[in-house]
């Protein structure tokens, strides 16, 4: 035993995110202010960004004249339309290619070819296929979410544990038993969380679809404001986007908090 | 229900697992398999339960299974092999769902089969709020719902801390004792084959071969962890492995 005891130096802790509550919210509130401070003050100059308050008072506006709802309610229809095709179109491919070797050796290249195509370029040609109106919009949303669907949905399909399939096997379960039973829910995490992926995607194409054509819509709202230089007009339009972001993903949260409830 | 083994070689590609094993598996007896790792005992018991089918040499069931059956080769494996997002009950119903028994039939079995595991208390559990002792005791119910002819064993003990091991291993010699089960065994732990084998094959390192037969007359409920003649077997055994085992040991992994 030695005279000089000390602790011994704590070495451990950190690289384990904790969720702290209102520290997002804390950033989003400081940025505002400082933005407001520097446009109030000339030290931002009022044509490089918008005052806060002002975008605030344009969404009021957008509000009480009844036009939000007018840009909002088709941007929503196109977006639940074509990404529910995209993604139910992308679940039931996604599945077959996990399960079947020539369904799986004839479609991860194409899968591979169609993924890294900007699926805005292709907006003229669905024009012509499509239609001018809804059709090309809901197809360029589908399409968009389609790829990205496939490629979580096989992943997380290939991930389910084979000692379950076998255990499956060794009890004589059916083939769609194993199926239904083991392989579908074994491969909803990774199912879902491609989905969050999809959906961003999907929100990103309706803006750009909307900005091509589209009398009414979000994307056509930042259109026609950004033409204008109306950056009160502008930023609201993106602020509604970011809270459509913020809902889907919140929401996907809820559906993961529910079917996933036997994770930890 | 016996089954038969007729010269089983199994061969992955070029690498021959199994060499000529011929074994007689006799219905109400537990048969033991052990061996140094990797001389193909799990692969052994996959051919057996019909997961993989042998390069040469047949597997025979010989006889019926018993009345009321419903999967006559059943595994318990070592990783339990419970789905996750389904309760204790809904993991044994998983197997009796494809029968088509009725609802009624199915909770009757269930719970037979859960009290049996003394798991009664457990049934709306999830697999990951159980240790890993219930959670083999709840693959071992799932096992006897199918009233199987044969329990196909693969190192069920293996993945669990040596009290766990110690209460199962009493476990399963107690639901052997009330239902005489025929029993294939595959462990590599020397002291659970001689307190729950009836027979023991001492495979040899790969290409694994059947290097010796042993009966033991004791009967499973007179074997305690310190019963002399045990030991002496244990030793006996031992010194058998002790070689193979070394030389497995050496051997350079074929990935």
């Amino acid at each position: 035993m030695s005279d000089d005891a000390r602790n011994v130096p704590y070495r451990g802790g950190g690289f384990s995110p904790v969720a702290k509550r209102g520290a997002g919210f804390v950033v989003f509130l400081v940025l505002l202010a400082l933005a407001e401070w520097g446009t109030r003050s000339g030290w931002i100059n009022n044509l490089t960004l918008p005052r806060p308050s002002d975008v605030g008072a344009t969404l009021v506006e957008l509000w009480q004249s009844g036009l939000m709802w007018t840009h909002i309610a088709p941007s929503l229809t196109r977006l639940v339309v074509g990404s529910v095709m995209g993604i139910s179109a992308g679940i039931s491919v996604g599945v077959m290619i996990g399960l079947f070797s020539y369904v799986r050796a004839g479609l991860i290249p194409l899968v591979a070819a169609i993924f890294p195509i900007p699926k805005i370029a292709l907006l003229p040609l669905f024009v012509i296929w499509f239609g001018i109106d809804e059709g090309s919009k809901y197809a360029l949303i589908a399409l968009g979410t389609f790829t990205p669907t496939i490629v979580a949905t096989y992943g997380a399909v290939d991930n389910v544990d084979r000692t379950l399939v076998r255990m499956g096997q060794s009890f004589g379960l059916s083939w769609s038993s194993i199926v239904r039973k083991i392989i579908l829910p074994g491969a909803l995490p990774g199912i879902l969380s491609g989905l969050r992926v999809s959906v961003a995607i999907g929100i990103i194409l309706l803006v750009a679809a909307e900005m091509l054509g589209a009398e009414y819509g979000i994307g056509a709202y930042i259109l026609q404001a950004g033409s204008l230089y109306d950056l009160e007009r502008l930023f609201a339009g993106v602020l509604i986007l970011s809270v459509l972001g913020v809902v889907t993903s919140w929401a996907i949260g809820q559906l993961e908090k529910r079917l996933l409830n036997w994770r930890n | 229900m016996n089954l038969t083994l007729n010269h089983v070689s199994h061969r992955y590609s070029d690498m021959q697992v199994l060499d000529d094993i011929s074994l007689h598996i006799p219905a109400g007896e537990i048969l033991c398999v052990i061996g140094p790792s990797g001389c193909g005992k799990s692969t052994l018991l996959r051919l057996i339960g019909g997961l993989e089918q042998p390069t040469s040499g047949e597997i025979l069931q010989i006889g019926e299974p018993p009345e009321g059956c419903l999967n006559p080769l059943t595994f318990v494996f070592q990783d339990f092999a419970l789905l996750p997002w389904r309760t204790v009950r809904a993991n044994v119903s998983l197997v009796l769902e494809d029968h088509r028994l009725g609802r009624a039939e199915n909770n009757r079995i269930i719970d037979d089969v859960l009290a049996r595991t003394r798991l009664s208390d457990f049934g709306d559990a999830l697999p990951r709020q159980l240790s890993g002792g219930m959670k083999q005791r709840v693959a071992i119910a799932r096992a006897l719902a199918v009233k199987p002819a044969v329990m196909l064993l693969d190192e069920p003990l293996s993945a669990l801390d040596a009290q766990t091991r110690e209460l199962l291993m009493e476990d399963l010699v107690d639901l052997w004792e009330r239902q005489k089960f025929t029993g294939v065994y595959v462990t590599h732990n020397l002291a659970e084959a001689v307190r729950l084998g009836h027979r023991i094959a001492v495979l040899s390192r790969r290409p694994g071969r059947v290097r010796e037969l042993i009966d033991i007359d004791i009967p499973l409920k007179d074997r305690h962890m310190t019963h002399p003649e045990l030991e002496v077997l244990q030793t006996r055994l031992w010194d058998l492995m002790r070689e193979e085992a070394t030389a497995a040991d050496r051997e350079l992994q074929h990935v």
